[in-house]
This record gives structure tokens, C-alpha cells and sequence, in this order.
């Protein structure tokens, strides 16, 4: 009895989630010929609420690429996706990490960031940013009058409308 | 790292990570709302392009299909008459400037003939500095100048690069004076040195269409070989009227505005189709189609073909009245296969969708007309021949778009025009000799774009265009070796101060707006659609079946998910959405019959078109028989049940001073929408439900 009803489930979820996978895909799909452009492909993570690295992306991109022609196909998207999702390898980030990521840069614990100390962390570690990524950051997060990053204040923007 | 409490010791290096992962991905989901912004300003712009092109079917149709003793028949003649083009000598007494007087309080610019190179520049710094209007007399005697001089020029411009000269082109521009000035400011303006071609779409959505007209005709007065402008479809008086040109003038010239739009009327007739650059290099407006003959074109008439009439397919001008229905009659059995009976058995007739059955009989026609003109310039003259194909020639010349996939199809988004492939364009090329086609007519992120294997260039130049913050826009230069060189720009000083998430955010919201108007006119219908879904009547329906009805409905292509959290508040814990709490988010402000409300509302630019249209001396006010008579016409049309108490009543709701005449822009006061629960943002947008808006912008904070 469980059984039937735990696979039950499964395929309520799967129509679901396919057409959440269709939906982002074909948003995408610019030609209307089931492609999309690899390039897209974070895109389409972020927008189902996943948060892959680049490495993630570069790794899953390979997998999937139709031959290096720059696009990939959904018959190939989706098996993969599915994997991704069952095998929950990006699950999302939850809020409260991200403050607690800023205070840990915010050494002296003043409740924000000056942007040359952003642009040294954003730059250097991790999976650092383009020049043009770090601007548009820094452009969009810092305080007019006092140029600084209030990061309690830019968190809640960044988290905005996550649920679809 | 996954979910959970973060220690104490918790490295920057992985804090690092962790918020450039959250960054990308915030950026990216940025990315796809700014796209989705993007398709609903165009899908909707289109869309009222499309409502355009079924008016003009209608009131082609309407030609046909009227008796000579109908009332309805003379409201039509009566439009059509005042429409038409009379003979140049009448005009120019109508259009006499001489008694105008220009007092001695105007500080404006003040012109002489002919004009001079300071005049121009004049002019230009009078609008960026101190924002003065040019006098009346002045416009019309330079609009008279313009007249004579575009009358002599040929259908297609042709020029040269030569002398190292590098030839500016810029795109639409929409009354967006600011993107005009800023292009001057890093181009220079035009001079001997500095040719320039403008490509069309000078007027209408902006609110200095008429400036920019003014700038131009100024320079094309004092450099005739050297300012060479194309006209695009948005240079045609029906127009104007639906996209806020004619309201403009109005405004801004209370006393001679009628003149003034009449005289533009002539002079958008008689402006050039195109230009060619070199022999090599075409400059047009909208595009081509696989009809396209260059030679055609440059031999046709082209000021006796109106956009209007175009639609109509009507053959030449000057004709009278009758003339224009015995055309008709001649080619009724051919273009409109079923006879569709007597006077009588029409008014039956306002159950069917007649809207929808022309516009298939003119996709038909249009594809008919494509292959099938020899079959029918048989049965006429052959001088006429080539003129009987140059309507839809023109059309296309002003309409198209180019598409990727090849081939050759009626464009049934804006209604007029076609789609054409790369392999029209490769086809096109080869046959007249040239090897790259420059057009603009749609609006594109980066200001421009290529396409077919970069032989055709999309460039537009107004930016800004669907909101603050929306597009660039961009010029070219050509020199002598014919390489595009863009330069992109992006006016409006408030750009600078919204960053950019600020400026996705404010476009989305007028998006939003817009298309929460679009949901809220297509009630009945979406009501429809959840009842179908909420089989048990219980005014709820769940996330996945609320989006997928909208599909249904209004047929967007929209992640209907991702946006519902901004266009529905009343989702409940559950996940379901009370659907009949949804539409008592919004709602009118006045009160009109409710069983015409919603119809109305959805063509509430329709009708106002319509209402400009009769108003045929352009005061604003129509009288109450031409009123009445309007919505009888409105009524078979939009396939609405109205009985004559119905409009009695509407007329006299509306008809507030009792005077018998109606007050247009008051009457479209009653469709601006209001949401009881969001405030509404009033940028500078084009869609807005009332005309008044237009001309309110002056005192908007949001500007």
C-alpha cells in the first residue's frame, strides 16, 4: 500500500517537475527548435531555484553540448536535469547562510562592507568575477552617501521572489 | 557546503563562494525577467498594431458593403471626403501662414526663408534649452517649404560616400527628442560634412514628435543633398490619431493644430520609400518581401497611396467617392468570394466575428495578390498594372519583419506587411546588386541587431523606449568601404541614477501594469477558462491550472508562474487562488453599463481611433448623431448587442455639460484603470488607458 502510494507520488511530482523543466527550457528556446543556447544553461539553473558553481555549470555543459555546436537539445537536457534533481546535487542556499557570509567578511563587525574589501573577496577567491561583474555589482549594492555595502540591507533584494 | 548552521570558524574563502553563487544567480534570474518585460511591451505593441490594420479592414469592408441609403454610409463618406486629397491649389490658400501674427511677448526662435544654417541650429538649442514651442507661422511656413521640396524628390533617395564622407544613419526615434539631441551631441548635427538618412518612425508614442519633425525638415531645408529622410509607417495620419501623434499638436498648437496635421498629412504622402547608399547599400523602414521590385518603386506614385487605403487594397487616387466603390464592386467576387447578402440580413450579421473574417480574407487576398497578380492585373489596364501591386508593395516596404526561418508569410502579428528569410534577403541582393539591407521598425536591447548572416541590420534609435532603463539606441556610420560602425547610447538623465536592478524593476513594473489592463479586459473569457478547470464550482483553482487558463486565454507565451506573485495577491495557504477575488483587485473608475464594460475596455484604443477618426476637424469634441452613429458602427464590428437606449444613455452619461457634443478625451477618462490594493507607477508609458496622460507628463514627478 505504501509503495503504491509513494509511487503515485512520484509521478504527480514528475509531471510536475517536467513541466517546470519544459517551462524553463522553452523560455530559452529562441528558434522553437527544442535547442538552447549553452550559455542559457545557468539561466535556466538559477531559475529553477538551483545554485550550481561555475564548475557545476562547465561540468553539466560538457555533458550535454550537441557536439560543441554551442546548443543543446532537450532530449539530452532532460535526462540530465532529471538527475540533477534527483540526485538534489545544487540544492539552494538558504538565507540565512548569505548573512552569515557577509558577517564573516566583515571582520570588524560593522554592519557593512567598504567596496574595495567586496572587490578583493569578489575578485580573488572563490570563483572570482569579471571586471564587468564586480562593477555591476558594486554599482547596484552600494550606498549612495555613504558608499558602502549594507549587506542586511542588499540581502533581502537578493533573495527576493525566489518561489516560482 | 549545503544547507545548515554555518560554525563559527567558517573560512572567507567559502563565505566568498557562497555569495558569488548567490550573486549569479540573482543576476541571472534578473536577466529572465528582463526578457519576459521585454515580450509583453512587444507582444502588446504588436497586438495594437494588429487592432490597427482590423480597423482599417473594417472600414474597407464597411465601403463595400453599405448601401447608398444607409446612415451609416454618410457617417463613412463624411470621413472619407475630409480624408482626401484635393487639388495642391486649394491647399496652399488653406495653409496660408501670412495672417498669422507673431506677437511681440514671443521669445521664441524666429524663422526666415529660405532658412539658414544658424536658424537650424536655432532651433535645435530653443527645444534642448529652453524648451520654447515654435511659433505657428513659423510652422507652417517651413512645414509649406518642406511640402514643395519633398515633392520633387524621387521615391529612392540615392547617395554616395564619396569625398571620404561617412554617412550617419539613425533609426526610429518616436517624439524622443533626447535621443535626437544626444545623437547630435556625439555625432554633430548634419552639415555638408555630415550627411545623415533618418529612417521613419519620427512621430507618435514621445512626446516631441513634433520637435523632432521640426529639427528635421529644418535641416533638410538647409542641406537638400545632404539630410535624406525614409518614410516609416508610423507617418500616416490614421496613425497618428491611435499612437498620439495628432494629440500632440493639438495641445500644443490650440489655434492652428488642424492646419498643421493636415499639411503633415501631404508631406508624410510625399515623403521618400527609401535609400540606397552607394549602389550597394539599402535604407528602408521596414523591410522586403519576395515581391519587392526596386524599379516598380522608384517609377510608382507613391503620394496617392495611403496606408488606409492600402489596407483596402483601393487602386489610385484622386478618385471620387462613388469611383472608389464601383473599384470595389469590380473586384468584389474576387476578393470577397461569398456574396454576403443585403442591408438588412447584416445587422443579423453582429453575432459573427466580422473582424476576424476579414482579416482572413485579407491574409488571403495578400497571398492571392502575391501569386496570383497576373490573374488579376488581366482585367485591368495595363498602365494600371504596376500601381495595382504597389499598395501591398509599399506595405511591405513599411511593415515587415525579418524572421529566421526562410520563406515569405503574411505578417499576422502587426497585421500588414510579411515575414521574410534569409533566403528572400540573399534572393533580394543578388537581383538588384546590393549586399547589405538597413532597416529599423522594431526595438532591440543593444539599439541594433544583424541578422541573415549579417545582411540585413535592425538599428533603432530611440532608447528607453518601453521604460526607463528598457534598450539602448544606436546610430551607424558608413564610410566608403560600407562596414556598419555602431555606437550605442542610452538618453533620459535618470538612467544614471537608477542602477540597474532599479531600472529592470521599474520597466517590469510598467509591464506588469499593462498587462494586468490586458487580463482585466479579457474577464469573461478568463472566467471562462477557470470554470473549466473548477469542475465543483468552488471559486478556486490551483497554481498550475491558474497559469495554464491564462495561457489559454490571452495566448502571451508567459511564464505565467513566475509572474503570478505580481499580478495576483488573493493566493491563499493552500496554494489555490480564488479567481473571483482576482478581478476585485481592479476596477473602473466611472461607472458605465457593465454589459458593455469589459468589451469596451478591450478596445478602448479602437475606439478612440475611431472617435479621432470622425472627428474630422480634429476640435476633440464629435457631435452626438456622429456619436450615436459610431457605436451602431462599433457594435457590428465588435460583434456587441447594443440597442439604442444602451447608447442614448452612454451619451448622456458622457455628455456632462449637455451641450450635444461629446468631449473625447473626457469619455476615455472612464477606461483608465485603477488598482485598488498597488500603486500605480506613472512613468512614461505608452499604454496607458486614457489619452489625457500624454499630454499630463509635464506635471509627473516621476519624469
Amino acid at each position: 500500500m505504501a509503495e503504491n502510494s509513494k509511487s503515485a507520488e512520484a509521478t504527480v511530482l514528475n509531471t510536475k517537475i517536467l513541466k517546470k523543466l519544459k517551462g524553463a527550457f522553452q523560455a530559452f528556446d529562441t528558434k522553437s527548435d527544442n535547442t538552447v543556447d549553452i550559455k542559457e544553461i545557468g539561466t535556466i539553473f538559477y531559475s529553477l531555484g538551483f545554485f550550481p558553481t561555475q564548475a557545476d555549470l562547465q561540468k553539466f555543459t560538457s555533458e550535454v553540448e550537441d557536439e560543441r555546436s554551442g546548443y543543446i537539445h532537450w532530449d539530452r537536457f532532460l535526462p540530465a536535469m532529471t538527475k540533477v534533481l534527483l540526485e538534489d546535487k545544487f540544492p539552494p542556499i538558504a538565507d540565512e547562510l548569505l548573512l552569515q557570509a557577509f558577517e564573516v567578511l566583515d571582520i570588524e563587525k560593522r554592519g557593512y562592507l567598504k567596496p574595495e574589501e567586496l572587490t578583493n573577496y569578489m575578485t580573488k577567491e572563490g570563483e572570482p568575477f569579471t571586471q564587468e561583474e564586480m562593477d555591476e555589482m558594486l554599482t547596484a549594492f552600494t550606498d549612495e552617501e555613504k558608499k558602502h555595502i549594507y549587506y542586511k540591507d542588499v540581502i533581502p533584494h537578493l533573495t527576493l521572489e525566489r518561489k516560482m | 557546503v549545503g544547507s545548515g548552521k554555518l560554525g563559527t570558524s567558517y573560512p572567507a574563502k567559502l563565505a566568498a563562494i557562497l555569495i558569488q553563487r548567490w550573486y549569479r544567480q540573482y543576476v541571472a534570474r534578473r536577466e529572465m525577467r528582463r526578457r519576459y518585460t521585454w515580450h509583453i511591451f512587444q507582444s502588446i505593441e504588436y497586438s495594437g498594431e494588429q487592432a490597427q490594420i482590423k480597423l482599417y479592414n473594417f472600414l474597407g469592408y464597411l465601403m463595400d458593403n453599405f448601401t447608398p441609403s444607409s446612415n451609416e454610409r454618410n457617417l463613412i463618406s463624411h470621413i472619407f471626403r475630409e480624408n482626401e486629397v484635393c487639388r495642391d491649389a486649394e491647399w496652399e490658400r488653406y495653409f496660408c501662414y501670412k495672417n498669422i501674427e507673431v506677437p511681440e511677448i514671443y521669445s521664441g526662435p524666429h524663422l526666415t526663408f529660405p532658412l539658414t544654417v544658424e536658424e537650424a541650429v536655432g532651433l535645435v538649442e530653443a527645444f534642448r534649452n529652453k524648451k520654447q514651442q515654435l511659433h505657428s507661422r513659423y510652422v507652417l511656413q517651413l512645414l509649406l517649404e518642406t511640402w514643395k521640396l519633398l515633392r520633387m524628390l524621387p521615391n529612392i533617395n540615392r547617395i554616395s560616400t564619396c569625398h571620404s564622407k561617412e554617412i550617419t544613419i539613425c533609426g526610429d526615434l518616436h517624439g524622443q527628442l533626447e535621443d535626437l539631441l544626444l545623437i547630435f551631441y556625439k555625432n554633430g548635427m548634419p552639415s555638408l560634412e555630415k550627411p545623415y538618412v533618418f529612417n521613419g518612425d519620427f512621430v507618435d508614442r514621445g512626446r516631441d514628435s513634433i520637435e523632432i519633425l521640426l529639427i528635421l525638415f529644418a535641416f533638410l531645408l538647409v542641406y537638400p543633398s545632404n539630410v535624406y529622410l525614409n518614410r516609416g509607417n508610423h507617418e500616416d495620419h490614421i496613425v497618428n490619431l491611435r499612437y498620439g501623434f495628432t494629440k500632440e499638436v493639438l495641445n500644443k498648437y490650440k489655434m492652428h493644430g488642424k492646419r498643421i496635421l493636415k499639411l503633415l498629412q501631404k508631406i508624410f504622402s510625399w515623403l521618400p520609400l527609401a535609400t540606397v547608399i552607394d549602389q550597394k547599400v539599402l535604407v528602408l523602414h521596414g523591410g522586403i518581401s519576395d515581391s519587392t521590385d526596386l524599379g516598380v518603386l522608384a517609377r510608382a506614385d507613391r503620394h496617392i497611396v495611403r496606408n488606409q487605403h492600402v489596407m483596402t487594397k483601393v487602386v489610385i487616387f484622386p478618385l471620387s467617392l462613388q469611383s472608389i466603390s464601383r473599384v470595389f464592386q469590380r473586384r468584389a467576387s474576387f476578393t470577397y468570394p461569398k456574396p454576403l447578402g443585403t442591408r438588412d440580413c447584416f445587422q443579423n450579421r453582429s453575432l459573427q466575428d466580422f473582424s476576424d473574417r476579414i482579416r482572413v480574407n485579407m491574409e488571403n487576398q495578400l497571398e492571392l495578390s502575391r501569386r496570383e497578380e497576373p490573374t488579376l492585373n488581366a482585367q485591368i489596364n495595363k498602365p494600371e498594372q504596376e500601381s495595382l501591386s504597389l499598395p501591398h508593395q509599399i506595405l511591405d516596404l513599411l511593415w515587415s519583419d525579418p524572421m529566421t526561418q526562410d520563406g515569405c508569410i503574411p505578417n499576422e502579428v502587426r497585421g500588414g506587411g510579411c515575414y521574410w528569410g534569409p533566403d528572400v534577403t540573399e534572393d533580394f541582393l543578388n537581383r538588384h546588386n546590393l549586399q547589405l539591407i538597413i532597416r529599423s521598425h522594431e526595438c532591440k536591447q543593444e539599439g541594433y541587431e544583424f541578422c541573415h548572416n549579417r545582411k540585413v541590420l535592425t538599428l533603432f534609435s530611440a532608447s528607453n523606449y518601453y521604460d526607463v532603463g528598457s534598450n539602448r539606441g544606436a546610430y551607424v556610420k558608413l564610410g566608403p568601404d560600407l562596414v556598419p560602425y555602431l555606437i550605442q547610447y542610452q538618453a533620459s538623465s535618470m538612467t544614471r541614477e537608477l542602477t540597474v536592478r532599479q531600472s529592470v524593476g521599474r520597466t517590469e513594473r510598467s509591464a506588469l501594469r499593462v498587462l494586468r489592463e490586458q487580463l482585466f479586459a479579457h474577464k469573461s473569457d478568463l472566467l471562462c477558462a477557470f470554470r473549466k478547470f473548477d469542475s465543483e464550482n468552488t471559486g478556486l483553482v490551483s497554481l498550475n491550472d491558474w497559469a495554464s487558463a491564462v495561457e489559454s486565454v490571452m495566448h502571451l507565451d508567459l511564464p505565467w508562474r513566475m509572474l503570478r506573485s505580481q499580478l495576483v495577491t488573493c493566493k491563499n495557504s493552500e496554494g489555490t487562488i480564488d479567481y473571483y477575488e482576482w478581478f476585485n483587485e481592479s476596477q473602473l473608475s466611472k461607472h458605465i453599463d457593465q454589459s458593455l464594460l469589459e468589451t469596451l475596455y478591450r478596445h478602448r484604443s479602437t475606439l478612440e481611433t475611431i472617435f479621432r477618426i470622425v472627428d474630422t476637424d480634429n476640435s476633440g469634441f464629435i457631435s452626438m448623431q456622429d456619436f450615436r452613429q459610431t457605436w451602431k458602427l462599433l457594435s457590428v464590428y465588435l460583434k456587441m448587442e447594443i440597442t439604442d437606449e444602451a447608447i442614448s444613455d452612454l451619451a448622456i452619461t458622457i455628455d456632462s455639460n449637455h451641450d450635444g457634443s461629446i468631449d473625447i478625451d473626457e469619455f476615455m477618462e472612464a477606461f483608465r484603470l485603477t488598482d485598488k490594493k498597488s500603486r500605480l507607477e506613472r512613468g512614461r508609458s505608452m499604454f496607458m488607458g486614457t489619452t489625457s496622460d500624454l499630454t499630463k507628463l509635464e506635471g509627473d514627478p516621476n519624469i
